[in-house]
């Protein structure tokens, strides 16, 4: 355990050497613990230590309940009460902080507004100027592909559009980061892959730093330039992967050779960690 | 498509309560013809047996009255003036008592719903006030309230007040946790996180509490007419009653129909005004 630790320690500071730009997120020692109904204590995070460089494309992948959310929870200020540091733009916040726009898993639209109601909500909640919030509104639509679409309600528009409709929303208050939580986690395949490609083009025209949280190996790949890969509970980071694939990339790199070789590393290593808390379960 | 993640949320919410009531509504124009048809004829053959019925003697008239009779008695009412004050004083008692319900309801069910200690301070009574009929008070509000109009609005007021009050903490507690996520990790207040999520969230529910709301204040009114007043649809009837003028009381109860139906015509113009967004609306 210890050792691991320590390896994950060495690594980060690996990892920060190589980013000549200063990180806009590092989180130091990172450890969470929930209580249990029954009363037993559960080990959600432990050491989770990483930076994410200006303008960069990074992605957390990791099996279903490994704690994923909850470092997405932890950077976006929805939780409390873990241990270690987070450090946004070169200050250590504690709380929700304007320079993160969160998408969800869900949309979560408020259905009784019209989509650009939908997309300045964020401006009246922060007190931006109203008119101002309008025109950047329109702008992000058009941007994510809903340009004809601002009076409709969100009841009206498929899952993906209601998707990019969020997007457009976590990005209006002109957030450096764009934090990401399984948002197409709930989208058909084929949807899913063109709101991948979607996605890659709008960080790049937006120039924003992105943290993608999602349990697709694929998806991971396909869209970053760093997959930080996590093990299962107790969640940490055990291993960096630099994706060099060119871009603007289009869905056929899954051909590519190379490609297909980081999504087997990826899944052997995910594999390993989760054989090796077998081994760990079956020994107690 | 997959609309299903994000109204899931809506329906689980919204759609029960509605459901108990919102689909009543009278649409004759979507009705199929045969549909149509066989309703009047319902009401055509209900009206005919009991004018047999009594016509025959089978059953007495002081019980039921001649259908036919209804119709003079009907326009004595309307020809004999008086009828419109009457009305007049019985809607505007259920209308005060509602509107006054509907103040301490939602206010109160906010502080409910919004606040740990008036939760714990509160619930009990609530639970008390709720199981127990409070028609039964209706006696004790005319004492309290004296023999115009306070005490009729009293009644209308405490028994439309639970529809109110308890739609309105469920309403609010059953914010989707997600929607307010998004609002607090851009750290809003709980202000904002209230009036922009969880307030318009709850309209489904405090819309079908105001449905039954709506009614119960007819009902208080009339009750509390019953037990001691000088004018109001109620009065009317006890006085009819009284007199066992039956066709009379039935001339009346039309008319509450009419009301009744009134009302909950505008209620639901108010829900289709506010809750546009909602699915499965009528």
């Amino acid at each position: 355990m210890g050792k691991i630790d320590r390896l994950t320690l060495d690594e980060s500071v690996a990892v920060s050497e190589s980013i000549t730009r200063a990180p806009v997120i590092a989180t130091r020692g990172l450890c969470k613990t929930y209580a249990t109904s029954a009363g037993e204590t559960v080990n959600a995070l432990s050491q989770v230590n990483f930076d994410v460089g200006q303008g960069e494309f990074v992605s957390l992948v990791g099996p279903s309940g490994c704690g994923k959310t909850t470092v997405m929870r932890i950077l976006a200020g929805l939780i409390d009460g873990y241990t270690g540091s987070v450090n946004i733009g070169g200050r250590v916040v504690h709380g929700p902080t304007p320079h993160i726009g969160v998408v969800f898993q869900d949309a979560n639209l408020m259905p009784w507004r019209t989509v650009l109601a939908n997309v300045t909500l964020p401006g009246q909640v922060l007190r931006l100027d109203k008119k101002a919030c309008h025109a950047r509104a329109l702008e992000l639509l058009a941007l994510v592909g809903l340009g004809g679409f601002e009076k409709k309600l969100p009841g009206e528009l498929s899952g993906g559009m209601r998707q990019r409709a969020a997007i457009a929303r976590a990005l209006l208050h002109d957030p450096r980061i764009l934090l990401l939580d399984e948002p197409f986690g709930a989208l058909d395949a084929m949807t899913r892959d063109n709101m991948n490609v979607e996605l890659a083009r709008i960080a790049a025209e937006a120039g924003k730093t992105v943290f993608l949280i999602t349990h697709s190996i694929a998806e991971s790949v396909f869209l970053s330039d760093r997959v930080l890969v996590m093990s299962s509970r107790p969640g940490r980071i055990i291993e960096t992967i630099k994706i060099d694939l060119p871009r603007p990339r289009s869905l056929d790199v899954v051909a590519d050779p190379m490609f297909a070789a980081t999504v087997l590393r990826i899944r052997r290593l995910l594999e390993q960690s989760t054989s090796a808390d077998l081994h760990v379960t079956l020994a107690h | 498509m997959t609309t299903q993640d994000n109204l899931a949320g809506v329906e689980a919410t919204a759609v029960s309560p509605r459901l108990l009531r919102g689909n009543f509504r009278l649409n004759w124009r979507l009705r199929p013809l045969p549909d149509l048809a066989l309703t009047f004829l319902l009401v055509f053959g209900v009206l005919a047996t009991c004018q047999a019925l009594v016509y025959f003697g089978i059953v007495s008239r002081f019980v039921i009255p001649l259908p036919t009779s209804i119709v003079p008695a009907l326009g004595e009412l309307i020809g004999g003036g008086g009828l419109g004050e009457h009305i007049l004083t019985t809607v505007s008692e259920a209308a005060t008592g509602l509107a006054i319900a509907v103040v301490i309801g939602l206010s109160v069910g906010t502080l409910i719903a919004e606040f740990r200690v008036a939760e714990r301070i509160l619930y009990p009574y609530l639970i008390a006030l709720q199981t127990m009929p409070k028609i039964a008070l209706a006696p004790v509000l005319l004492v309290w309230f004296g023999f115009g109009l306070g005490s009729k609005i009293a009644v209308a007021g405490v028994i439309s007040l639970f529809p109110v009050l308890v739609n309105t903490i469920a309403g609010l507690k059953s914010c989707d946790p997600g929607r307010l996520d998004v609002l607090r990790a851009l750290g809003a207040s709980r202000w904002d996180c209230f009036r922009l999520v969880k307030l318009p969230n709850a309209l489904p529910f405090i819309f079908s509490g105001l449905s039954s709301a709506v009614m119960f204040a007819l009902t208080g009114a009339l009750v509390g007419e019953f037990v001691g007043a000088s004018s109001g649809l109620g009065y009317l009837i006890v006085q009819a009653n009284n007199s066992m003028d039956i066709p009379q009381v039935f001339a009346i109860l039309l008319i509450l129909v009419v009301v009744g139906m009134a009302a909950f015509g505008g209620m639901q113009r108010a829900r289709r005004k506010f809750l546009y967004w909602s699915p499965n609306q009528d």
